[in-house]
């Protein structure tokens, strides 16, 4: 089992809610990325999602893309990301979600990208444009190599598709709670816990929610009618307002902290 | 096998998950697959619709201006000292171009499924002009995605959306052009998707849209099969398209798919020459990738990073290119060659002078391989050239690179 599964069943057991945290990786700098990782740790966060930086990220919202832009820029390339995860696991054990797009890792060859991934310690991967139709192979492979494999539910999926998604998951389902992109949103749909209640009939694993969560109350309400909440472009949006800031690393924390209780409160 | 909405089927493609051979598919984020489940069967149930046909049928001939004429080019055809060339004159249609026929279909589709919006990415902006220009005629409201850098080279396109009532919203991230107006395309759609309907441009993207680009597109070749066969009595040897995306490529080549002794060629962009960032030739230096929904071959980078193309012709100046014309490809029953842009702009003088017909530049890059090839026919063989469409629309960028005589 590795540390995603664990961590889902241990909150799931205690009953407690889990806090997942988006950043892109090799955003704002390259060098960032350890201290970033380490802070969001600190914060009580349970799960960190990994963005692989995309040049074409359709799945992404304006924060990300062009946080995305500056990775690349910066020269982050997946055989990166997966050196500073390994270089991470010298003194965390938080768990690591993958979050990434298909090409990149067409490009690497299934199989080799999912074998360095699980080498680097990585614990599970999300590839946002491969629907599950399309994603036998990868699922078998990530399994083999001890890799959760987690796929997104929209407001849209049918029951049908639920099921077929569900069934492919490991570690934790991912509901997007709102149509559309990643991005912080005004306010936080209402229909959350009927669709989340409709997803755990197909499944006994915890339904996280994401996308346009960006306030403790956002949280609070996600996380109490569902298993854990997913935070994304709003931290993404904080690192790049406060790159060059002397005290970021704290207010990061300050920041992340405030959600994190809002969600287990 | 699918119907097909002029013709019979000539492939088993594309099968139940959308593929052409190991080709195409649909990879798209979870957002979108309620959109495209729902699109898919509604093209399948307009299809099982003979008023569908009617409609379209209706339109084609009364609006765009069908069938539209196959021209002998007896001055080129002379002036090459070879065979015979004939031009399918798609850039007598109206709008100027082929795109209409896809614009066209797909908004009757996106009304018959009750879509009241409808979207469009568009590049040089002759497909975002077709979009605009469908909408207007069926009364549905218009949002066009441009690269804010295509919008400064081709204004006189965003004009002309703006005064068909449709809306052209910038696209500033990444390139500035085609490809990140499609992925803001992709966005709003999934944002959006219960009133919206999306036009895809081209035969690319997450099946089921290559197949419903090519079943709108592929009256080219019926057209163009019935009407060589009046004229000459007999099938053309070779047929010669340019591909971008490949939408008029497809729609002229699938009549003949079956027709063994029919040669193909689609000519891609070779931009300034075959290095990577300077041309738009994606069988000569692209390799198999995903882009956009589908599984085709993509220029890119070793890490799999999408790579910036260029073209003289911002029709073809574009990163992916169509499942099926790969498929195609990967069984040899079409080559693929490319011209330069030096090629393509003599083609453009070339067929101005000679024939009287200034031809968009993208269709100029098939000219330019006829240019290359005629010579080497006997006198007696047909090549039917795709002459996708006008040139009015580039004589203000080409008028930059050629230099006339006063």
């Amino acid at each position: 089992m590795n540390r995603i599964q664990r961590k889902a069943e241990e909150l799931l057991n205690k009953n407690q809610k889990a806090f997942v945290a988006y950043i892109t990786a090799g955003h704002p700098t390259p060098e960032s990325f350890l201290d970033i990782v380490i802070s969001l740790e600190r914060a009580g966060v349970d799960i960190v999602e990994v963005g692989v930086p995309f040049s074409d990220p359709v799945g992404d919202g304006p924060v990300i893309q062009s946080a995305s832009l500056v990775a690349l820029r910066n020269g982050t390339t997946p055989i990166k990301v997966l050196e500073w995860i390994s270089k991470l696991r010298e003194n965390s054990n938080i768990p690591i979600l993958l979050f990434t797009y298909f090409n990149p890792i067409l490009a690497c060859g299934i199989s080799n990208f999912i074998e360095q991934s699980a080498k680097s310690g990585v614990d599970g991967i999300l590839c946002v444009d491969l629907p599950v139709e399309e994603a036998e192979d990868y699922t078998h492979k990530a399994r083999e190599k001890g890799l959760a494999t987690v796929f997104l539910i929209a407001p849209t999926s049918s029951e049908e598709r639920i099921r077929k998604i569900t069934r492919n998951c490991s570690g934790f389902v991912y509901y997007i709670s709102r149509l559309g992109v990643t991005g912080e949103k005004q306010d936080v749909s209402q229909d959350i816990s009927q669709r989340v209640q409709v997803i755990k009939k197909y499944t006994s694993l915890p339904v996280y929610v994401g996308f346009g969560i960006s306030k403790p109350e956002h949280a609070k309400y996600v996380a109490r009618v569902s298993d854990g909440v997913i935070v994304g472009s709003a931290f993404v949006r904080f690192l790049e307002e406060h790159k060059g800031d002397s005290m970021w690393k704290e207010r990061f924390i300050d920041y992340v902290n405030s959600l994190v209780v809002g969600a287990k409160a | 096998m699918l119907k097909s909405l002029f013709t019979e089927p000539k492939t088993p493609y594309p099968d139940d998950r959308g593929r052409y051979g190991d080709f195409g598919g649909r990879f798209v984020p979870e957002t979108l697959m309620f959109a495209i489940e729902e699109l898919e069967q509604a093209f399948k149930d307009a299809l099982n619709d003979p008023k569908f046909a009617e409609d379209f049928a209706h339109y084609a001939k009364h609006y765009i201006g069908r069938p539209t004429p196959l021209y002998y080019a007896e001055r080129l055809s002379n002036y090459l000292n070879g065979c015979r060339i004939y031009f399918k004159r798609e850039d007598l249609a109206h709008t100027g171009a082929h795109k209409i026929n896809n614009a066209l279909g797909q908004c009757l589709l996106a009304k018959r499924m009750g879509k009241s919006r409808i979207i469009a990415e568009t590049g040089a902006g002759q497909h975002g002009v077709a979009t605009a220009t469908a909408s207007a005629l069926l009364g549905l409201e218009c949002c066009i995605y441009m690269g804010t850098e295509d919008m400064e080279r081709q204004r006189l396109n965003v004009f002309r959306m703006r005064l068909l009532g449709a809306k052209v919203i910038g696209v500033d991230s990444g390139s500035k052009t085609l490809k990140d107006a499609i992925n803001e395309a992709l966005r709003d759609w999934s944002l959006n998707v219960r009133n919206t309907h999306y036009v895809l441009g081209t035969v690319h993207g997450p099946h089921p849209f290559p197949w419903i680009c090519r079943e709108f597109q592929s009256i080219i070749g019926v057209e163009a099969k019935k009407q060589i066969l009046e004229m000459e009595g007999r099938l053309p040897n070779l047929l010669v398209a340019c591909v971008g995306g490949g939408s008029n490529a497809i729609g002229l080549f699938y009549e003949f798919l079956n027709d063994s002794q029919v040669e193909m060629v689609g000519v891609e962009a070779g931009g300034i020459k075959i290095e990577p960032g300077q041309h738009a030739s994606r069988f000569a230096g692209g390799v198999f990738g995903m882009l956009h929904g589908a599984q085709s071959y993509v220029l890119q980078d070793e890490y799999g990073q999408i790579g910036n193309t260029h073209s003289v012709s911002a029709g073809l100046d574009y990163a992916s290119v169509g499942p099926e014309h790969t498929w195609l490809n990967s069984i040899k029953r079409v080559k693929y060659t490319y011209a330069t842009d030096e090629e393509a702009l003599n083609a453009f003088q070339l067929c101005s002078k000679l024939e009287g017909i200034i031809p968009a530049l993208e269709s100029a890059h098939a000219i330019a391989y006829v240019i290359k090839e005629a010579p080497k026919r006997k006198r007696d063989e047909i090549i039917l050239v795709n002459l996708s469409g006008r040139g009015d629309k580039d004589v203000e960028h080409a008028s930059k690179f050629i230099k006339l005589e006063e």
